[in-house]
């Protein structure tokens, strides 16, 4: 049992919208908190840890007074769409150490509305390595293009068995009554629609949304109080992945570090694992998760995604929200991962429940997958 | 066929950790950094070997022969310098001898005529400003 076993989750609510023009951002932080608070049944005055991400690079100050909070832990962590599968080992540490008793987790984004240009805007920062990149056009989008076709090179990964990602994302979709696009698509309309970066086309991309999720983490004692199911902390662990000085092996992901040592904090094989949540910005990213944590050797991810298997009442099902090919994406996705995992351990989902739901894997993925990219590995389990 | 780097692309921010590379681009030539103490190659350059932490940076003269290590063919990039040069082609070349990857642009091909394993040399694109960028183009 791992130290972070005196915490656990205790709320959690994704906010329905997926276009919120007439909203603001910190209202979407707002309107998630309450979601989560009352599904904790706990209050915000019990909050006293607070963490987020997406904010301007201050920001957590201008959130904690629009939520006229004075937390005694924070954390602003930014390393992309993993971030707040990171914040909850995060906050679990924090109640470990006694730092804060009852951490608030909030995301809002209103990247449809804002027409932001989350994978196909130029990068242009101003971080030493972003001088030999910047003038050659790397996008988010494309980079990830760069490890797709590194894959189907060294290993003979077809765009069908990236297609079969996006088609199930989408059969998922469908029985999930807040997902952007619920109709459903064949391997044929994903290679039919266009090349947005070769060999990635349009529906091997996530989509765009507005939206806003928040989840809650306190310590046991005090998750007693909950009127529903609490979820455990079983394990978890980060990682970072950059060019190495020049040297490094496009196909392998950060999860190749966060995975095993998430696993061996749990204590659990890969057999124990009921379902995952793996952050799918684009398809290659869940091919390449599932090799790099182990599910399937390295190379066989583009065969171990096809035939079903990833699907609802598949040996291993995927992303039964729909994902961020399908339901939704506005710019971290990493909340939605935790948020879905939670519904499943307690048996909220309805018709795309998993069966004998006892341990989640989630996954994140953040930032350039084949420039600089994190990880973030959680594995929840079903409480009491 | 796309030819890039002659307008409005993002101009590299040269630092004192990286202008002795960019001033040999400007000259025509590429170099990767090799570690004084413990050999080490590396690409970016930067004032510390990150194996070490030595201070004892050596410059290593390429030949400017590689291979695509692996390329994407952009369709889509909104932003200025690029947007009116779809598509272009990313790539990673992987520098003979040496072993390092730079990213950069394949040039002077059809982006259908990219292939991983493709053996390339490196051209000098000036953008400006005496700045010039490595790119890399087909050998014939």
């Amino acid at each position: 049992m791992s130290g972070l076993a005196d915490a656990a989750i205790v709320g959690a609510y994704e906010h329905p919208t997926r276009w919120a023009p007439n909203e603001t951002q910190f209202q979407l932080h707002a309107e998630s908190a309450r979601g989560a608070l009352d599904d904790a049944g706990l209050s915000i005055r019990d909050v006293d840890g607070l963490l987020s991400s997406g904010l301007s690079p201050i920001g957590i100050m201008a959130l904690a007074e629009h939520l006229n909070l004075q937390p005694r832990f924070h954390d602003s962590t930014n390393i992309g769409g993993s971030t707040f599968v990171a914040q909850v080992l995060h906050a679990a540490a924090a109640i470990a150490a006694g730092l804060c008793n009852v951490a608030l987790i909030t995301y809002g984004s209103k990247a449809s509305s804002d027409r932001f240009a989350v994978g196909t805007g130029g990068l242009s920062g101003g971080d030493p390595p972003d001088q030999f990149e910047a003038p050659f056009g790397p996008t988010v989008m494309n980079s990830y293009a760069l490890v797709a076709q590194r894959h189907m090179h060294e290993f003979g990964t077809t765009p069908e068995q990236l297609a079969e990602v996006a088609v199930t994302m989408r059969r998922h979709a469908g029985l999930n009554p807040h997902a952007r696009y619920r109709e459903p698509i064949t391997i044929d309309d994903v290679l039919a629609s266009r090349l947005v970066s070769s060999p990635l086309h349009l529906l091997d991309c996530c989509v765009i949304t507005d939206g806003g999720g928040a989840v809650v983490v306190a310590r046991r004692d005090r998750a007693r109080d909950g009127r529903k199911p609490t979820v455990r902390i079983l394990g978890g662990a980060e990682s970072l992945r950059h060019t190495a000085m020049g040297r490094r092996d496009l196909t392998e992901v950060a999860a190749a570090q966060s995975g095993p040592l998430a696993m061996q904090m749990a204590g659990i094989k890969h057999a124990d694992v009921d379902m995952c949540m793996i952050y799918d910005s684009f398809t290659i990213t869940v091919v390449a998760t599932l090799e790099s944590l182990g599910f399937c050797g390295r190379g066989e991810g583009g065969p171990f995604v096809s035939g079903g298997r990833i699907g609802l009442g598949g040996e291993l099902p995927i992303n039964t929200d729909g994902g961020g090919l399908s339901s939704n994406h506005p710019g971290m996705r990493g909340i939605f991962l935790v948020i879905e995992a939670v519904r499943q351990l307690r048996g909220e989902c309805g018709k795309r429940q998993v069966e004998d739901c006892d341990v989640a894997l989630c996954h994140g993925t953040g930032g350039m997958l084949g420039l600089r990219h994190s990880g973030a590995t959680l594995i929840l389990g079903k409480g009491d | 066929m796309a030819e890039l780097g002659k307008s409005a692309v993002p101009k590299p921010r040269v630092d004192e950790e990286s202008k002795g590379f960019w001033e040999a681009c400007g000259r025509g030539e590429l170099y990767v950094q090799e570690c004084g103490d413990c050999g080490a190659l590396r690409h970016y350059p930067r004032a510390l070997c990150p194996e070490c932490l030595s201070a004892d940076v050596r410059w290593r003269r390429c030949s400017g022969r590689g291979r695509v290590y692996t390329f994407t063919v952009v369709h889509q990039n909104q932003a200025p310098g690029f947007r009116d040069k779809l598509p272009y082609v990313l790539a990673y070349v992987e520098l003979e001898g040496e072993g390092l990857r730079l990213l950069t642009n394949i040039v002077r091909c059809k982006p259908t005529e990219v292939r991983i394993g493709m053996d390339v040399e490196v051209v000098f694109d000036e953008i400006g400003s005496g700045i010039a960028l490595a790119m890399f183009a087909p050998v014939d």
